[in-house]
């Protein structure tokens, strides 16, 4: 008979102060943001008229230099593939050391300055560093890009080593197991699967890079790319573009076919949302 | 065959002795032609030029945000169920991620001319692939049972979305545009040696110039940037998610 007496809000769906006021904050940081960038129509519609320029110069693209394409597409390969090897390499003791749930805190300070290094600075500008130190060329691409991998593979294998089950490690560790047995037989087995993982992606990534560090002089075809684009060959341009679109999507395919083969459940996605596919995962054990 | 690739990368990459022999030296060159910092330098150039980094950033950020949602939507099956939508839009996200941002920042010049704009849109233009894939892949993972609940009870597409996914893939897709900021603020650092805007057209004036002490400047200003970002991405998302 008597009605609920109860305060029901109007809006049950109704937005609290502060994601308002951050909307708000956001949207005057757009409006000072956007004024800096000297938008204005005719700007734009001189920019449509040279995109139609543009683009009917870019097509037919122009394969008549494939010597030179596939030679800087070629060093583009080797730069990805020497660059992973090293930096997946350095990566392994680099991360381990990093572990916090492992090592003591004087090991892991110097080896997490290393990775906040090495991840600091995009992989051109650190080619440009290496360019001057070893010179133009090739050496100067695999060097920076090695720097890169290790930043980003240290970094994911060491917060995989500390999200492992200790359980496990200290079974091994009871057995009077030595510490090199520890890693082999109760730390390594349980990140594998996800380094495998990061290291198809940083094989994939380094590819991308490794077609543009040749901007600053470091190698592959970026080199060839960038000459092209400044000598205005734009039908060239679009023969390289077409010719490294096409590289890393055939390394993407080659990428997910290793993932699939190593690592069933595990994808790409899961990588970047490692935060709630763990959640759940320990959600599950707590169960 | 990983190691049969590593070994013909191994013999085939050209390396000079001679370069590889002084890098010691060169390296030791380098760093004292570093020294003393430039400092005087930071106020009348650097700051501005830092300052339009972090806009690019930010604004192709949030442009590629919005330019992506849609696209996110398309390629989720669960809520676009036709295949021949879905591959379309998959395809604009694959060609949006295969094109390194250097070389959007090399079209978007071309077409607007060297600046910020240009660096913008290069930005805004790498971003859609992979905002758009991981969102796509976020919707498609959402609980049926609030949607079903909600289209039971009449609603319509407007507020399925609203009530129904929105929820479910929020905290997915503010993680997802933190991340992909921080990696933007690192790459607009360089878009500027193509001419795109902000600090790399600095960086390379003063590379061209040989003026190191000025380079190290610049170098540490990025460097202070990146981890400030990242400082920043780590404290909102422990807030916010």
């Amino acid at each position: 008979m008597n009605a609920p007496t109860a305060a029901v809000p109007a809006d049950p769906f109704k937005g609290s102060l502060w994601p308002r006021v951050a909307a708000l904050a956001l949207i005057v940081y757009v409006i000072y943001a956007g004024a800096q960038l000297e938008v204005s129509w005719a700007r734009i519609e001189t920019g449509l008229e040279n995109a139609a320029k543009f683009f009917s110069r870019l097509f037919p693209p122009n394969f008549s230099r494939h010597d030179l394409l596939v030679k800087g597409l070629l060093e583009s390969l080797q730069i990805a593939v020497l660059a992973s090897t090293l930096g997946i390499v350095l990566a392994l003791p680099i991360g381990l050391c990093a572990a916090r749930n492992l090592m003591p805190a004087w090991v892991t300070w110097p080896a997490r300055l290393i990775i906040v290094a090495s991840r600091s600075f995009h992989p051109v500008i650190v080619a440009i560093l290496f360019v001057k130190a070893v010179g133009f060329g090739a050496l100067a691409g695999t060097l920076a890009l090695t720097v890169a991998s290790i930043g980003f593979i240290g970094k994911l294998f060491t917060e995989a080593i500390e999200e492992i089950s200790l359980k496990q490690v200290e079974a091994v560790r009871a057995t009077g197991a030595s510490f090199s047995s520890v890693l082999a037989f109760g730390v390594l087995p349980q990140v594998f699967s996800r380094f495998i993982g990061f290291s198809t992606y940083q094989l994939d990534s380094n590819l991308r890079n490794s077609t543009m560090v040749g901007i600053v002089g470091a190698g592959g075809i970026g080199g060839t790319l960038f000459a092209a684009f400044q000598r205005f060959d734009y039908d060239f341009v679009c023969a390289i573009l077409l010719s490294i679109i096409g590289l890393i999507m055939l390394g993407e395919v080659l990428a997910t076919g290793v993932r699939a083969i190593f690592i069933e459940n595990a994808t790409l996605a899961d990588l970047f949302r490692r935060g709630s596919a763990m959640r759940r995962v320990r959600h599950s054990e707590d169960d | 065959m990983i190691v049969v690739a590593i070994v013909l990368s191994i013999q085939t990459v050209e390396v000079i002795p001679e370069f590889l022999a002084d890098a010691p030296e060169q390296v030791a060159d380098l760093l004292t032609r570093m020294w003393p910092l430039d400092f005087a330098y930071y106020p009348d150039t650097v700051h501005a030029a830092l300052m339009e980094t972090i806009h690019i950033a930010s604004l192709g950020t949030l442009l590629a945000l919005v330019l992506a949602m849609p696209v996110g939507i398309l390629a989720a099956h669960n809520l676009v169920p036709s295949t021949p939508v879905n591959l379309v839009a998959k395809l604009i996200l694959v060609s949006s991620r295969s094109v390194n941002s250097l070389v959007w920042a090399l079209l978007f010049v071309g077409i607007f001319g060297p600046g910020a704009l240009a660096g913008t849109l290069a930005i805004a233009f790498r971003s859609i692939g992979f905002v758009g894939k991981l969102f796509g892949e976020a919707l498609e993972e959402a609980q049926p049972g609030p949607i079903e609940a909600l289209s039971a009870a009449g609603a319509p597409w407007a507020s399925r979305m609203t009530f129904g996914y929105w929820p479910q893939v929020k905290p997915a897709f503010w993680s997802i545009a933190l991340f992909r900021w921080d990696i933007n603020v690192r790459e607009s650092a360089v878009l500027g040696l193509v001419g795109a805007g902000g600090i790399g057209m600095a960086l390379d004036s003063a590379l061209n110039l040989f003026q190191w002490t000025r380079v190290a400047v610049i170098l540490l200003a990025i460097f202070a940037v990146v981890i400030i970002a990242e400082v920043v991405v780590t404290q909102v998302r422990r807030r916010m998610i």
